[in-house]
């Protein structure tokens, strides 16, 4: 059964942050998608006293594109993301986990932060968003503050929000140079599943040299991770199979996957090898 | 601190005024009020069952709390017609044998629907994708692809609706 909360349904920002604000600690979280959080209450996993929906507050929904980044409010929801014809341009990776993600009535409802906030290191959003280099705001009654999500997550659900703050915006720059992001779900099917590994990629090539190189890892290591050893395996130099091949082999060694009842941390691995190589050829193909 | 509160939902055209606590999902608030055209699957958001329409967009009911609906139009399947006057998704699924058990056939032409008022001609991968999280163990989902492009087909060359 439910522990009893009390449920406040605010239409303005102010309002929510608040109540966020007068919580005496962690008993008041926000209500954004519901799609984890619902489920969560009805297994008796979470007991908030008290919950703010963030349903009403269009405020928080909205993507554009401004100053040379894209930017969007934290309650986009996952089928916002498809829609938008500047996602689709300059993420295509977040458009790659957003097709994989739940089933339509649970993409209309989940949110951008809600994946963010609910800390699982499978949450497919997570590295797309890493491999971009996007900056997370966190949102209070006092002010605001930015951190780059590479440094959000602190450990296994663990991060840097406070109970009394909201991710009210993701943002991340627009490349100068030509770039390609990608991102792969290798679950048991691709709608409707826990990720069992997922590999996020994203390259910039200037004069035939792969300039920045991201490698952004899901669902093999306590939180979300970037690969950086890989990463730096490629960065200044003219990819190669040989290079490429190595990089994976580097991301496997770096990730830190666990047996559970999805895979064994040996799979995962070598999935991590595979799927990072296939992607960076992939894209350097695009590019070079 | 938990305390029922009197709302007013929107369904199907018709405003219900009644008490719920905040725990009550939209699925099991509609189930009371009578809409048990709306059905309960696995209460979290995996097979699609108790989908309805909340302002014309398909969302699971059970991972909604009633609350969260007040002023927002929810159509359920019976929103969208009956047995004397079938909506033509109803009419497909039935005439082409779309629905066989029927347990998820309501959350399945709802989904279709969200997907259809979005767009008018939707290849087998947006279907496909459309269709992401309605979970049915009966028809293969190979009738229901072909209920959905015909009703498809319909409104593209402007059929009804």
């Amino acid at each position: 059964m439910y522990a009893e909360f009390d449920l406040e349904t605010p239409e303005r920002l102010e309002d929510a942050l608040a109540v966020l604000a007068n919580g005496d600690g962690a008993a008041v979280l926000p209500l954004a998608g519901g799609t984890n959080l619902v489920v969560d209450l009805r297994a008796g996993r979470i007991a908030p006293n008290r919950l703010v929906s963030l349903g009403r507050i269009d405020a928080l929904r909205w993507i554009r594109r401004t100053d040379g980044r894209i930017a969007l409010g934290g309650r986009t929801t996952i089928s916002d993301l498809l829609r938008s014809a500047e996602i689709a341009q300059y993420a295509p990776a977040l458009v790659d986990a957003a097709r994989v993600f739940g089933g339509q009535m649970v993409r209309n409802a989940a949110t951008v932060a809600g994946n963010i906030a609910c800390g699982s290191p499978a949450a497919d959003l997570v590295p797309p968003l890493l491999c971009l280099d996007a900056d997370v705001v966190l949102t209070s009654a006092a002010g605001a503050r930015t951190v780059p999500l590479a440094a959000y997550f602190t450990g296994y659900k663990t991060d840097l929000r406070r109970p009394d703050e909201l991710i009210s915006e993701i943002s991340w720059p627009i490349p100068a140079a030509p770039s390609a992001n990608q991102f792969y779900k290798l679950a048991r099917r691709k709608g409707d599943a826990i990720t069992v590994t997922g590999v996020a990629i994203s390259i910039s090539v200037t004069n035939g040299v792969c300039t920045t190189a991201r490698i952004a890892l899901g669902a093999v290591s306590p939180a979300a991770m970037r690969a950086r050893g890989a990463e730096a395996l490629l960065e200044g130099h003219a990819l190669t199979p040989a290079l490429i091949e190595e990089a994976g082999r580097r991301a496997a060694e770096e990730c830190r996957p666990i047996d559970d009842i999805r895979a064994s941390a040996d799979y995962r691995r070598h999935t991590v090898h595979v799927l990072t190589r296939r992607l960076i050829n992939e894209a350097w193909a695009r590019l070079a | 601190m938990s305390r029922e509160k009197t709302i007013v939902l929107e369904v199907n055209g018709r405003r219900h005024r009644a008490a719920f606590p905040p725990h009550r999902t939209l699925l099991e608030a509609l189930r009371e009020l009578g809409h048990v055209d709306v059905k309960c699957g696995c209460e979290k958001g995996d097979c699609g069952a108790c989908a309805v329409l909340l302002d014309g967009e398909a969302v699971d009911s059970c991972l909604t709390l009633a609350w969260t609906a007040e002023g927002r139009a929810i159509t359920t399947i019976a929103g969208l017609g009956g047995a004397t006057s079938p909506h033509p998704l109803q009419e497909a699924f039935a005439r082409l044998g779309a629905a066989q058990c029927g347990y998820c056939t309501p959350g399945l032409i709802i989904a279709s629907e969200s997907l259809l008022r979005k767009t008018n001609n939707p290849d087998d991968d947006a279907i496909r994708l459309a269709l992401s999280g309605n979970l049915c163990r009966c028809t293969g989902y190979t009738k229901v692809f072909e209920a959905v492009r015909e009703v498809a087909r319909g409104r593209a060359v402007g059929g009804t609706q």
